[in-house]
């Protein structure tokens, strides 16, 4: 089997384009999916460990985080909608009202 | 080379490469799908680390109903890309770049500086299926299974509270 060090570089790689998605991108439905990105990373480390130290709750904490992600994505799609009714965008450096 | 490596380094390059694809194509409908290139990826990765059930839950919940979720709300706002103006913050890419290649440093250094022991992973029959999954969710894991129920009912409820169209009401005392 591989060793868990490449498991572990993998993910930090993922995170780390995942968190650089956040940080550069305007539009609010790719900083989203930079954010599940992040997320994916996460879990791909929760298994590689959970495999590593025998353990089912790696596993099963997977499955949290994932309906976390679900939930987070169904109510952050929500939001974007609602900005996108009253803005007519979803440029998020539009979306600066409360800035004053 | 190990057969087992050289499957994982295959599988590595396209996981970075979908998700470098996210990361820089333009257009909101094909970063997601390289997103999705990218979950199914992980989900070979959970198969070959002794998850199936786990691969199975990412390919229906992560690629199939969030995907599907994105790119329902990409099309419906017809939010493929913005108009008039760069997507990328131009003044905060170089930062942004800076600060990545600090933080993918700082997970290295964290990670694998330490003198933490890590073994190779042990292959094990009977782990990771649907069966052990189940016992051990509703064993151990029954309290947060239950408010992860509760979880999911306020996000549904606040998810269609808050994309409601606000209707005016109609003026009844008009006469």
């Amino acid at each position: 089997m591989v060793a868990i060090e490449f498991y572990v570089g993998l993910s930090a790689i993922l995170f780390t384009i995942g968190a650089l998605g956040v940080l550069t991108r305007r539009n609010a439905i790719i900083i989203f999916m930079s954010i599940e990105l992040m997320l994916n990373s996460a879990n791909l480390l929760f298994v590689a460990f959970a495999r590593t130290f025998t353990d089912l709750g790696g596993q099963i904490f997977v499955f949290f985080v994932m309906t976390v992600a679900a939930a987070e994505v169904a109510v952050g799609l929500a939001l974007i909608v609602a900005v996108f009714r009253t803005k007519q965008t979803i440029n998020i450096d539009e979306a600066s009202s409360l800035k004053g | 080379m190990d057969a087992n490596l050289t499957v994982f380094i295959i599988l590595a390059i396209v996981a970075i490469g979908s998700a470098l694809g996210m990361l820089f194509n333009r257009n909101a409908v094909y970063s997601a799908l390289f997103l999705i290139l990218n979950f199914a990826t992980v989900a070979v990765f959970y198969i070959i680390l002794g998850a199936p059930f786990v691969a199975m839950t990412q390919v229906t919940v992560y690629a199939g109903a969030i995907m599907v979720l994105f790119l329902f709300v990409i099309m419906l706002l017809g939010a493929e890309e913005l108009k008039g103006i760069s997507e990328v913050r131009d003044r905060q890419f170089w930062p942004a770049v800076i600060f990545g290649v600090l933080l993918l440093a700082e997970i290295v250094t964290v990670v694998f500086l330490k003198d933490t022991v890590f073994q190779a992973i042990t292959q094990m029959e009977e782990f990771g299926t649907p069966a052990a999954i189940g016992t051990t969710l509703f064993n151990d894991y029954l309290l947060p299974f239950e408010v992860v129920a509760f979880l999911l009912l306020a996000a549904m409820v606040g998810a269609i509270v808050i994309s409601r169209r606000v209707r005016q009401k109609p003026e009844k005392d008009e006469g």
